[in-house]
């Protein structure tokens, strides 16, 4: 049972979550750039060399492929790696074994080996951390059947979720946000968990639905203040986990207000947001006052200079706007 | 039977390359594991895999190793250990280094046994996997079988330290040396010293094994052609394993004419129990579909 009586920051957060983890279970460990000395380049597995000593807390050289490929063979094995990637830009790099190997070894062996492994990181932009750092990649892991994605937005589902993952038979994507990481909040104590595939309304509302997961659900909750002093009540939805997708919850939202606005930091073009809005299309059409609206990232790379990266990241007069344009209010 | 239309879709023929196989695997205990690429229903064969459930893969029916979603390049018999059967070459090496990690975390003493191409020498996922495991002396044995053509490209075009494939691996202080892959008990006794090496040592080998491949790269392509000619090939059957060892084995007479006709009807008779089994096996029913995707 989850008490809210506790802050600590995302990063606290998914520390606990770890730690616990391990302490719970022997054959979870960590592997990654720079986790056990450097303790985490953002500081995620501060305390873990100290605790879990150096068989369970393994640095890596710079080798993506070599280490993820490593990690789900450890898992084959019947350990249950925590691969940690510096950012999910570097993932791209070990797509070859999450794709080829991680999701597909259940399948090819008819049932016969499974892989429960959890790929974690930071994915997004930062703070002008130019093109090839500043990536949202989730629907890349999303489109591959096999692999579970989840992209937690509060300290409180970063912790359940993360201690979910670990215990999931699953290879699942774990996508944390730099940004994210000294964000505060309420988180249970000790052991809960948060299912994989339960979306959350994080405020509730009756005129229109925003979907929103990660950093961007915290956009969409200041929308949804800034539309509130204007007599608009938006619900705002956190899919979290992203694969498998809680229909159920995003569209009974939808089917309650008939409008909806899907808020993603990642590129337009196959998006995630095309996902669910082809989803709630299919089944809640005849429910809709109008077309769902995606504010998306814009559709270039990434760029370096401040004023340029705000332009390309969805904002709250962006979110407003869409809701307003849902609203047929000028 | 691919002639036949019975076994579909890519079929990578291992003839001419069997000592290579049967001669490592024999090497092993039932505990250790074993990694191949697409060329694996040798290897699959050699660990002791049922030729019937094999066969019944190739087939794509219900009764296979993987209930037909695995296939030629994706055979995977996890009782004996045997891994799989893996299509994207280099891919898998990093895998058999997650195992030998697995195993030494919990301070077992069991070996991987890990086979790949030459071809795969060049990749990245071998090189950092050469790297990892000489780094945290990882129980790996890494048998590259060089049958000196990857696909239509010779060795020569293909790696810079073709000569000796495995100063690759010395160049991570890995211990390395080559063998005549196509004596069977060469083989076996390289197989030997080098597991040993790595059980008692706890640290990869890497172990090249100069073999060639009597047929096409798969069965769409053919024996020779644009990359290599007829009497090439010819002349590499001169040194077909199975004859060398026959040869050897009349010679040292260890045995007779008639030991190695009963073996042959004894083949046929596995083989044809094999089809017959793989015939009578049901096609995967459709519910097996979305089957085995999750847990």
């Amino acid at each position: 049972m989850s008490t809210y009586n506790m802050k600590a920051t995302y990063r606290e957060a998914l520390n606990q979550a770890l730690r616990e983890e391990m302490r719970r279970d022997d054959r979870v460990f960590l592997i990654g750039e720079d986790v056990a000395h450097y303790q985490g380049a953002f500081k995620v597995s501060k305390g873990f060399l100290e605790e879990f000593g150096p068989r369970r807390v393994v640095d890596t050289p710079i080798t993506e492929s070599g280490f993820t490929g490593l990690a789900i063979g450890a898992a084959m094995a019947g350990l249950r790696p925590v691969a940690e990637v510096m950012t999910f830009n570097f993932a791209i790099l070990a797509m070859d074994q999450i794709v080829n190997n991680a999701a597909k070894i259940r399948y090819m062996s008819g049932g016969q080996i499974s892989v429960p492994l959890v790929i974690r990181g930071p994915g997004s932009a930062a703070h002008q951390l130019g093109a090839q750092h500043s990536q949202s990649l989730e629907a890349w892991f999303c489109h591959v059947p096999g692999l579970k994605v989840v992209m937690p937005a509060t300290p409180y589902d970063a912790k359940g979720l993360l201690k979910s993952a670990v215990r999931d038979e699953n290879p699942v994507i774990f996508i944390e946000a730099q940004l994210l990481y000294p964000t505060q909040g309420e988180i249970g104590e000790g052991d809960y968990t948060i299912p994989l595939g339960v979306a959350e309304v994080k405020r509730p509302g009756t005129d229109v639905t925003l979907i929103a997961y990660s950093k961007m659900l915290l956009v969409a909750l200041d929308a949804a203040e800034k539309l509130a002093q204007e007599g608009i009540q938006a619900e705002v939805v956190d899919p979290r986990t992203l694969r498998p997708l809680d229909l159920t919850t995003l569209a009974a939202s939808a089917k309650k207000t008939g409008k909806v606005v899907i808020v993603e930091e990642g590129w337009p073009v196959a998006g995630l947001g095309a996902q669910i809005a082809e989803s709630l299309y299919r089944k809640v059409f005849d429910y809709l006052d109008g077309p769902i609206l995606r504010v998306t990232g814009r559709d270039v790379p990434m760029p370096y200079a401040r004023n340029l990266e705000d332009a390309a990241i969805p904002n709250v007069n962006q979110v407003v706007a869409a809701v307003h344009q849902v609203l047929y209010r000028n | 039977m691919y002639a036949l239309g019975k076994i579909g879709g890519f079929c990578h023929l291992y003839i001419g390359e069997e000592a290579v196989a049967v001669g490592a695997v024999d090497a092993l205990r039932p505990d250790d594991y074993v990694f191949s690429a697409y060329r694996d229903h040798g290897h699959c064969l050699a660990r002791g895999s049922d030729p019937k459930r094999v066969m019944a893969e190739l087939f794509g029916r219900s009764g296979g190793l993987c209930k037909g979603k695995g296939g030629s390049m994706h055979l995977i018999d996890v009782e004996r250990r045997f891994m799989g059967g893996y299509a994207i070459v280099g891919g898998h090496m990093p895998l058999a280094a997650g195992v030998a990690f697995a195993v030494k975390y919990r301070g077992g003493d069991q070996v991987v046994l890990c086979f790949f191409g030459e071809g795969a020498v060049p990749s990245g996922a071998c090189h950092e996997t050469l790297n990892l495991a000489a780094l945290w002396g990882l129980p790996v044995l890494f048998l590259c079988e060089n049958n000196r053509y990857g696909m239509g490209t010779p060795v020569e075009r293909a790696v810079a330290l073709y000569t000796d494939v495995a100063q690759n691996a010395a160049a991570y202080g890995i211990e390395a040396s080559r063998v005549d892959g196509m004596d069977v008990l060469a083989v076996r006794e390289a197989v030997s010293k080098a597991v040993d090496e790595v059980r008692t040592r706890q640290r990869p080998y890497f172990l090249e094994a100069l073999t060639y491949r009597f047929l096409g790269h798969s069965m769409a392509d053919p024996a020779h052609g644009h990359y290599r000619t007829k009497s090439e090939v010819e002349e590499a059957k001169k040194r077909d394993p199975l004859l060398l060892l026959r040869m050897r084995l009349l010679g040292e007479r260890q045995a007779s004419n008639e030991d190695f006709k009963r073996i042959e009807q004894d083949v046929a008779q596995i083989i044809r129990e094999a089809v017959e089994f793989a015939d009578a096996s049901p096609i995967p029913p459709e519910t097996a579909l979305e089957e085995d995707v999750y847990i």
